[in-house]
């Protein structure tokens, strides 16, 4: 029989570590900054370098309205963490379906608009802007699609009735992951439609 | 090192090897070995003296049968040494930093005089394109440049292009080596002090057959160098009547990849072959040139090169030897 | 202050099938099986990427051999590279990271159990998927569709026009694969160290091995992804039509460099600094004293992650950057060499008034210090950038990086199987086989990679099958080549041992080495629960305390 011996203080102080979850996500973030740089980083590299095919400011349209709803869903899924957290389980859930739309609505927009510019001669081969612009806000519109999902899965578990105030911190953690798709969209934005134009 | 062991060293240099980097026969490949022997210098300096003090260490602190059941002192550390052991490293990365950034600079910034000899040099899957655009002269795999008498200096410098992927031209006694990078111009020169025929080969892996993508530099007189340029530039000097040979050659899909300047040969896929027989290796050195090696050669590339992007002709014997017997013309 | 002893049972294993212990070890969450699964996964590719290996190294004992052909030759170094760095060394580090981590944070398990599980199957999938390129395309006929393209797969030589093939597509999505693997094993090393620590153990009392695997989890996290975007853009190029690196479009290799060597730099840290725990952990333990140096070599540990994601154009010195980009490259590569250097120095006064034991473990560590120090400094030469300039590409890199990876790295992991073993398994190894695996690496090892310098300064480019004579590198060749025999002997020593003694060993015992750090305290193996409640530190070394309880070193700290 194996005895170590332990010592067990009686005075026991708070040992407070952070949760798993936010590290956890964090550590997602980080590597989804990565990531998304180096798309950046091509997309500033070829600007302007596309010897033939449609140039931004020939084909591109800024997408005022698809971007007031993903970023404000980032506000809904702010609430509906809200009244999460509060056990207000029927405005949970209109926010956060409010959240899906949103999101949804950006993506079948971003759909669109790429069929548009099909119809307008770019497609992902037809130039380095093609290229890169493509990859970009594709791999975006992808992470946006994850997101997505994951909120549609939530929402499911809702309307079962099997989320409560004690899954605040979950999706505490999801929630996260969302507004960082939105950060990255700014940042996307900001470069394709405005600087890179 | 003792001075005399060093001077003895160098001499040497070029005895134990056509491409030792310690041999150096041109500016460019100079500076590099001076701050090569000063940065040798330094990392030995201290390389000796912590190897001493870790085979002191471990020397002296071994366990012996005394120190049984006791621990040593526990020492858990001491400012004053991690300063000490901060700040050294850091002057010594300094100095290093700083006779690296001169020699960048003087070897990269270097202007270009109006006497230089410029070559275009464009890499190809797996041989070496010349191209000296002022001189009207096209050729492949052997590079032919004047030698520079450090007082009055004719300096080769090369434009480095690349026609499919990455290569690196690398003739050691003469530079450091710079890669040919498609869609991304480089320039490297050389200033070779002394005649002579320098070796080298590609540096950058760029498919099958990069292990015989050789280099042969030929460093002559200024003499001996126009009568080369006067002579390649001349179209292909063939005499009488189109031989049976020529005609193979340029019926069969030859003139695709080759070019012979004078004649309807004007291929630009594979290396030039005009003035074929001035050349000393065929295959970018891969072979001495030879009637029975070209005539392997054409027979079926795959002999001397396994990879190599020429595709055997199947031509029969009675045309290989034509077709050989043409070439022995292109001198 | 009360005293409570816990009675902790026995493991015991009762015999159960077979079939229903492989279903154990293959729906395992616990992090000592999965530590264990990535070791011997790491050991069977260590010794498939020995056999690349050999063969190279037979192609090239004379010159114009004709042993494989260079087709077969440019597969086996781009494989040996790639099964080296993604399939032997991560999963070593990764694995050695599970075991012990949870253990010596005084914690049950790693903080993401299933993702564990998860990141590990993905990095033998990716293994699997690579080696299926040699039946997979165009089948055996002609060695499949192995990757051809060296293991840092430059563009444009990826392209669909020169790469028509299979085989940079086996090397994309086997590593795009793995690295999912390595960044779920990252978020789970953060998290643990982060969350899990024991009562009392802040971040500055944990054991050194716990701060460097944080800083190699947070290496993962940033420079693993690049590689997956570069990799993306080179799939959208050959399946989409894409020009990232398309030089014909307009689109630059250079480019595929820089992405490629933003994550190919901070990777070879991320597999020394791991070497550089098992060395902090068991030169301590062997030279009787405390680590030197503490909050030095975590700074310093730390400063390395940082500065070592500023080098990365130091391996493209030859592609033609402007003078001003090298210098820049210059600096900062030898800044590096600074902190990596107080660490090799804080690693000498840890034995400095020692009292050293030369097991087995410190062997290898202490010539793992002997030989780190000739790498870095063969890495200083380097950094000088007009030295690279005839260097770089030749074999002189090809020796020095085998130096810190094979001197360096698998030096102190070899120290860290046999410090360790014992912990894991239960039982000793055999000494005498353990000093002859020692002895023998060491010679072979000496003699392929000293002499593999000579001929890099004689101008021998790398990933060459064959060589013309003359050059004067023959004789330089033919004793890296013999230095195999001697490699390969001790390797297959080491298997035999650590075979051996599994059934054979003297039990080892709860701690053999009178060590300090928590992972002793357990039996060997450990329980499946490791503790039976959460211990409770005030120090680094909370077993020297219980050891020495006149002289804590919570008086010291």
């Amino acid at each position: 029989m194996s005895t170590p011996s332990v010592t067990i203080r009686e005075d026991d102080l708070g040992w407070n570590l952070p949760a798993r979850g936010p590290v956890a996500m964090y550590c997602v973030i980080g590597a989804e900054v990565a990531m998304f740089t180096i798309f950046v980083v091509a997309y500033i590299f070829y600007i302007g370098k596309s010897a033939t095919g449609p140039q931004p400011r020939d084909v591109l349209h800024v997408p005022i309205f698809l971007t007031i709803c993903l970023l404000s869903s980032s506000m809904t899924i702010h609430f509906a963490v809200r009244f999460l957290r509060s056990g207000r389980m029927a405005s949970f859930g209109v926010w956060w379906l409010l959240t899906i739309a949103l999101g949804l609505i950006f993506l079948l927009g971003t759909l669109r608009e790429w069929r548009e510019l099909i119809a307008e001669g770019l497609t992902i081969q037809t130039n380095l802007f093609g290229t890169t612009y493509y990859s970009l806000v594709g791999l975006h519109a992808f992470h946006v699609t994850v997101g997505l999902l994951a909120l549609t899965t939530v929402l499911i578990f809702t309307l079962r009735g099997d989320v409560g105030k004690q899954h605040t911190e979950r999706t505490e953690v999801l929630s996260m992951y969302w507004h960082f798709v939105d950060v990255v969209w700014i940042v996307v934005f900001t470069l394709v439609y405005i600087i890179g134009r | 090192m003792q001075p005399s062991l060093m001077a003895a060293f160098l001499l040497a240099a070029p005895y134990l090897s056509p491409t030792n980097i310690f041999a150096p026969a041109s500016t460019p490949a100079q500076s590099i070995l001076d701050l090569s022997v000063f940065v040798l210098e330094v990392t030995g300096a201290i390389f000796v003296v912590v190897f001493a003090l870790l085979a002191y260490a471990v020397v002296k602190y071994r366990k012996r049968r005394s120190g049984e059941g006791r621990e040593p002192a526990q020492v858990y550390g001491s400012t004053q040494l991690e300063l000490a052991w901060t700040v050294v490293p850091v002057l010594i990365v300094v100095v290093l930093f700083l006779a690296a950034a001169r020699v960048i600079a003087s070897i990269q910034n270097a202007p270009k005089p109006a006497n230089a000899v410029e070559v275009t040099v464009i890499g190809h899957q797996f041989w070496w394109e010349y191209r000296y655009p002022s001189l009207k002269v096209v050729t492949a795999n052997e590079l032919h440049i004047p030698v520079s008498d450090p007082l009055h200096p004719t300096p080769t410098f090369l434009t480095l292009l690349s026609a499919d992927t990455d290569h690196s031209f690398w003739v050691p006694r003469l530079a450091g080596k710079t890669d040919l990078i498609p869609n991304h111009p480089n320039s490297l020169w050389m200033d070779p002090h002394e005649t002579g025929l320098f070796l080298g080969q590609c540096a950058q892996y760029c498919g099958t057959q990069h292990a015989l993508m050789l280099l042969r530099v030929y460093v002559q007189t200024r003499e001996e160098f126009d009568r080369w340029v006067r002579e390649q530039s001349r179209p292909a000097q063939i005499s009488g009547p189109v031989s049976e040979g020529q005609k193979i050659f340029e019926r069969t899909s030859c003139i695709n990849c080759h070019a012979v300047l004078g004649t309807s040969a004007n291929g630009r896929f594979g290396p030039d072959l005009t003035h074929l027989m001035s050349r000393e290796t065929i295959a970018a050195g891969a072979a001495p040139n030879t009637p029975a090696n070209l005539r392997r050669w054409i027979q079926d590339p795959n002999t001397f090169k396994p990879g190599s992007k020429m595709p055997a002709m199947g031509l029969s014997d009675r045309e290989l030897d034509e077709v050989t017997q043409y070439l022995e013309t292109l001198r | 202050m009360s005293t409570q002893t816990i009675s902790l049972p026995e493991t015991y294993e009762a015999s159960r099938p077979f079939v229903e212990q492989l279903h154990q070890w293959v729906t395992t969450v616990d992090h000592k099986r999965l530590g264990l699964l990535y070791i011997f996964y790491a050991l069977l590719f260590l010794v498939v990427g020995g056999i690349e290996a050999t063969i190279m190294r037979i192609q090239l004992i004379r010159p114009l051999n004709t042993f494989v052909s260079p087709q077969v030759f440019n597969r086996m170094f781009t494989m040996h590279g790639t099964t080296m760095i993604f399939f032997v060394a991560m999963p070593l580090v990764f694995g050695f990271a599970n075991y012990l981590l949870p253990l010596m944070i005084g914690a049950r398990d790693m903080a993401f159990p299933r993702l564990n599980a998860f990141s590990f199957w993905m990095t033998a999938f990716g293994g699997f998927l690579l080696y299926f390129s040699f039946v997979g395309g165009d089948g055996l006929y002609g060695a499949g569709n192995a990757p051809d393209v060296g293991w840092f797969a430059y563009a444009p030589l990826t392209s669909q026009t020169f790469s028509p093939g299979h085989s940079t597509d086996f090397w994309t999505l086997s590593l795009l694969v793995s690295g999912f693997g390595s960044i779920g094993t990252a978020i789970n090393i953060i998290a643990t160290v982060v969350c899990l620590r024991c009562k009392g153990m802040t971040l500055g009392k944990m054991p050194l091995f716990a701060w460097l695997n944080l800083t190699m989890g947070g290496l993962v996290i940033m420079v693993v992804s690049p590689l997956t975007a570069a990799q993306l853009m080179l799939m959208v190029d050959r399946y989409l039509g894409g020009h990232f690196f398309d030089t014909q479009a307009g689109g630059s290799a250079v480019m595929w460099m820089h992405f490629f060597w933003v994550f190919g730099h901070p990777e070879v840290y991320v597999l020394v600094i791991p070497a550089f725990a098992f060395a902090s952990e068991i030169i301590p333990v062997f030279s009787r004293k405390a680590i030197f140096g503490y909050p030095v070599m975590v700074a310093a540990t730390v400063g390395i992650g940082f500065i070592s994601m500023s080098v990365w154009a130091h391996h493209m010195f030859t592609v033609g950057m402007s003078s001003g980009a090298n210098t820049f490259f210059v600096l900062s590569t030898m800044a590096v060499a600074v902190p990596t250097g107080i660490k090799i120095f804080n690693w000498l006064a840890t034995m400095w008034g020692g009292q050293i034991h030369f097991t087995v473990p410190m062997l290898f560590c202490i010539a793992f210090l002997f030989q780190f120090l000739i790498a870095g400094l063969t890495g200083v030469m380097q950094a000088a950038a007009p030295f690279d300039w005839q260097l770089t590409a030749s074999y002189f890199v090809v020796a020095h990086f085998h130096y810190v990876i094979v001197g360096g790295i698998i030096f102190a992991s070899f120290g860290a199987f046999y410090y360790w073993f014992p912990k894991m398994s239960g039982r000793m190894y055999n000494e005498r086989l353990g000093q002859l695996h020692f002895w023998l690496f060491l010679i072979g090892f000496h003699l392929t990679f000293d002499f593999m310098h000579v001929p890099g300064l004689l101008g021998m480019p790398r990933r060459i099958y064959t060589y013309e004579p003359g050059r004067g590198w023959d004789i330089w060749n033919l004793i890296v080549t013999i230095g195999v025999v001697f490699q390969g002997a001790g390797v297959l020593f080491f298997v035999a041992n650590m075979l051996w003694s599994r059934f054979r060993g003297a039990l080892a015992g709860r701690d053999p080495w009178d060590a300090w750090t928590l992972e002793w305290s357990t039996s060997s193996p450990p329980p499946d629960y490791n503790f039976a409640r959460t211990p409770e530190v005030r120090s680094r070394r909370p077993l020297w305390d219980l050891k020495h309880p006149e002289d804590p070193d919570w008086h010291y700290e």
